[in-house]
């Protein structure tokens, strides 16, 4: 009749599940992915579609490899997060192999080798790409300036497939993302009020129009997609606050510091990757601390390490490198920062109140 | 009044209202009850009738032993049948020493039960002795005898009584009921245990989400000064005694005390309006309400119900099954137990009889855990299930001490909003139970240490003698011991 195997409670659960999370979160993204697309055109959506197959394809092989059950894995959306993620953090129009190889990394090196889903110490997305970016500067570093989908600069359909899979495409209009025009020029000696006027105007760069990673572009819907994970308590504020306040001040404190050479807030944030960081792979749960005041340990530190490669390392974008760095920390800052258990001191002892009005008389 | 903040905690869906609307409804006698002798935390009664012996409602069944137990009495007046092993309300399904009577149907009540016209005069030591001669449990599921936290008064400086009529488990809704229909008697009993505590404030608090027993104890508690109704947030698990008292005081219970150690005691309002029958009416603890409800039930309904009788006879009186239940619970969904079977009695400490569709379950096979720290936000205590669970998993019984396991109260918000459905509490229960079974283990090994020590001792201090005895001898025989005074001398001689 009912089942009567003793498995503990609780008899109720919230419906919730892995695979609702990252159908949210991946939700969260749809708004600045489509622009994006919209903004790069046919090669990008090529990009972004072989990325995100070939994380489906590795992960299914390697569970297959392992002779794990496929369903589940599968179907939790993990997989295709990490793909999702992985081709936001690429040059739209990057030749094919590179999101191949990115998803093959990402998948088979990043995640399956660790034990698969919770078991990675780094973000497979970030590992992707770093390892790109390392191998391949060329292919990693060549941005194009916005080209909407239909509009007369764009490559149609043809053309799109002819630029991914590298055939005998159309000239692209290569163009520097703004961080890395601005590296530049800084570098030649100029300060900041003579290049940014050419080239930065926050309102733009909020909605988007500008070279750079699908990601990195429209910092707005980004945004969007932050506070919807935020209502749906898919994520929590700790980090993203802690990382955008962090890096905001960092920002803001050498600007006042020099503002001919250091750039105020504003430009951090909507520049870059920042919220895409933010709110989508800095709250990797497998990656992150699971303590609050872990994790806003870890938002803070990743907002220094963001804007001191952004300032003073050698690449332009340091927002990869930065959470592989933080990502590092988080069994550390686990280990050492805890929840204060009920009824306990930080240090574990039982709670003693001074007054003893209230408190046991005799024995 | 101000309350304060507990952490964690989640939000279940209540689910109450598929009985809270049903009034309490007196259960038909079943043909046979099922008393067993242990209801409680503590030792078992011992029987104290015989077979085939005529008893009266109300006369005792089953003596208490010891400190710590609770006596039983006869629901109704009927014959015993016997007295034998009888499946327990548990989820072992275990048997336990159980008597058996046949109800008679003229229910007919001892001679001599008789009530105390004004218990505000009784001595505080005579309001335990009532409510232990009673039978008296917590009635709130933890069973613990209610005459020996009567006497906690003893031993700490205690000043706020708290009645607890969160009912934060879902479906439940027999204490919202007693406090609508009964309000004066559980405020009567409330009183008098504070006064048998030595009391100066009670504080009754129930959730938000039952506004009509909020209203009903408000208006009764406005003719006492030293009664507050507090308005608590919903929230699970609320009526942890510990987080009840925090919500209230902003005081956290120190780890491995009472709430005594605050000055605070917590009863529930099954437990007050128990004790006001036995001090007004001087009547045992022989019936109970009980919350039958769940997606399964055809008729959900709040029952007055005597102790013993078969859970298929709650069933059957709320019309059976509307559709096969997953799960037959005893007790909340969150921290209820499966019942082994419908043979099973209904106790002093069974709240709710749920029989739950698989959709209300929502059971799913687990997936490996993505540290979402979900359960880390949802535990009341600042434990990290997770963890503790990847300890328990791998058999590191002593990290997960570490981590806190005793500090764990088994409320389960963290399995419940785990994504990827990992059976945390049942992880704990087994460490838990394994901590004990260690214990019990030291105990007993410490135990039969003592034994053979005293036993060597015993031997060596016989064998101390016997040498001592025999150099005296060897002395006498061999010749004058040193020194004798001449009065030795003449003693000997
Ligand atoms: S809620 Fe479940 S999946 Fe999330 S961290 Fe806890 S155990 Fe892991
Ligand atoms: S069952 Fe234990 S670990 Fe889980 S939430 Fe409750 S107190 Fe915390």
């Amino acid at each position: 009749m009912y089942s009567d195997t003793p498995i503990a409670g609780p008899y109720a659960h919230e419906r919730t599940s892995v695979s609702r999370i990252m159908v949210l979160v991946v939700l969260a993204l749809v708004p600045a992915t489509l622009f994006s697309l919209w903004q790069f055109g046919w090669p990008a959506i090529f990009l972004f579609l072989i990325t995100v197959g070939t994380c489906l394809i590795a992960e299914a092989a390697c569970l297959r490899a392992a002779e794990k059950p496929l369903r589940p894995s599968l179907l939790d959306g993990s997989a295709l997060l990490t793909g999702w993620l992985l081709a936001m953090s690429l040059p739209p129009w990057a030749p094919w192999w590179i999101g191949v190889l990115g998803g093959l990394i990402a998948i088979v090196v990043a995640k399956q080798v660790f034990g698969g889903i919770g078991q990675n110490l780094f973000n497979p997305a970030m590992v992707a790409r770093v390892a790109l970016l390392i191998s391949f500067p060329a292919e990693l570093t060549r941005y194009v300036a916005p080209a909407p989908l239909f509009s007369p600069q764009a490559p149609g359909f043809g053309e799109g497939l002819a630029i991914t899979f590298g055939l005998d495409g159309p000239d692209m209009v290569t163009g520097a993302t703004l961080l890395g025009q601005v590296r530049t020029d800084l570098g030649q000696g100029h300060p900041l009020p003579d290049i940014l006027p050419g080239i930065y105007q926050p309102w733009s760069d909020a909605v988007g129009t500008l070279a750079g990673s699908m990601g990195e572009t429209s910092a707005l819907l980004l945004l969007l997609g932050g506070l919807f994970l935020l209502s749906q308590r898919v994520i929590t504020w700790h980090i993203p606050v802690a990382t955008i306040v962090t890096l905001a001040l960092a920002a803001t404190l050498m600007n006042l510091y020099d503002p001919a050479h250091y750039p105020d807030a504003l430009y951090h944030l909507v520049g870059g990757a920042t919220l895409l960081a933010a709110f989508f792979i800095a709250t990797d749960p497998v990656t992150s601390p699971i303590s609050p005041r872990g994790q806003l340990i870890f938002g803070a530190g990743l907002g220094v390490l963001i804007y001191s490669i952004r300032t003073w390392a050698a690449y332009p974008e340091g927002v990869a490198f930065a959470i592989l760095l933080m990502n590092t920390c988080t069994p550390l800052i686990d280990h050492y920062v805890r929840p204060r258990v009920y009824g306990r001191d930080r240090k574990g002892a039982p709670i003693e109140y001074a007054d003893d009005a209230d408190t046991e008389v005799t024995r | 009044m101000k309350l304060f903040n507990i952490r964690g905690g989640v939000h279940p869906e209540d689910r109450k209202h598929l009985a809270a609307d049903q009034a309490i409804e007196d259960l038909p006698l079943a043909p046979l009850l099922h008393v067993p002798l242990q209801q409680h935390i503590g030792n078992a009664a011992t029987p104290a009738v015989r077979r085939g012996q005529q008893v009266a409602k109300g006369e005792l069944l089953g003596t208490g032993q010891g400190p710590i137990s609770a006596p039983v009495h006869a629901p109704t007046s009927g014959r015993i049948m016997g007295i034998g092993s009888f499946p327990a309300h548990h989820v072992s399904g275990l048997s336990v020493r159980t008597i058996t009577l046949q109800p008679d149907g003229k229910d007919r009540w001892l001679e001599g039960i008789e009530g105390v016209p004004d218990p505000f005069t009784l001595d505080p030591d005579e309001i335990a002795a009532r409510v232990a001669a009673a039978g008296i449990v917590g009635m709130g599921g933890a069973t613990f005898p209610s005459a020996v936290k009567l006497n906690l008064r003893k031993k700490y400086r205690l000043h706020t009584l708290v009645i607890n009529g969160a009912e934060c488990e879902p479906y439940l809704t027999c204490d919202d009921r007693l406090m609508r229909e009964h309000t004066a008697q559980v405020l009567d009993g409330a009183r008098i245990m504070a006064h048998a505590l030595g009391m100066t404030q009670i504080i009754i608090a129930i959730e938000n989400n039952k506004p009509q027993a909020q209203a009903a104890m408000t208006q009764a508690a406005a003719d006492h000064a030293a009664v507050r109704v507090a308005g608590l947030p919903m929230r699970y698990p609320m009526g942890s005694e510990k987080h009840l008292v925090q919500t209230l005081t902003g005081r956290e219970t120190p780890a491995r005390g009472l709430t005594a150690d605050i000055g605070v005691v917590v009863h529930n309002p099954a437990t007050a309006f128990a004790v006001h029958q036995a001090l007004r009416l001087g009547w045992p603890l022989i019936a109970r309400l009980v919350t039958v409800s769940g997606g399964a039930i055809t008729r959900p309904r709040n029952l007055r119900v005597p102790l013993g009788t078969p859970v298929q006879h709650l069933i059957d009186y709320c019309g059976g099954f509307r559709v096969e239940p997953t799960r037959l619970i005893s007790g909340g969904p969150m921290m209820g137990n499966p019942l082994p079977g419908t043979r099973v009695p209904i106790v002093k400490g069974s709240n709710g009889v749920l029989a739950l569709t698989a959709e209300e379950v929502n059971a799913q096979a687990a997936a490996p855990c993505i540290r979402c720290a979900s359960c880390v936000a949802a535990c009341p205590c600042g434990l990290l299930p997770l963890q503790m669970a990847a300890h328990a998993r791998a058999g590191d019984l002593d990290g997960t001490v570490r981590l806190g396991l005793m500090d764990c109260i088994g409320c389960g918000s963290c399995s419940y909003v785990c994504p990827a459905h990992i059976p945390l509490v049942q992880f704990f229960n087994y460490a838990k139970g394994e901590m004990a079974a260690r214990g019990r283990a030291k105990q007993k090994q410490a135990e039969t240490k003592r034994l053979i020590e005293q036993r060597t001792a015993r031997i060596e201090a016989i064998q101390q003698a016997k040498r001592e005895a025999m150099a005296a001898r060897k002395r006498e025989t061999a010749g004058k011991p040193p020194a004798q005074t001449p009065a030795d001398r003449r003693a000997e001689a």
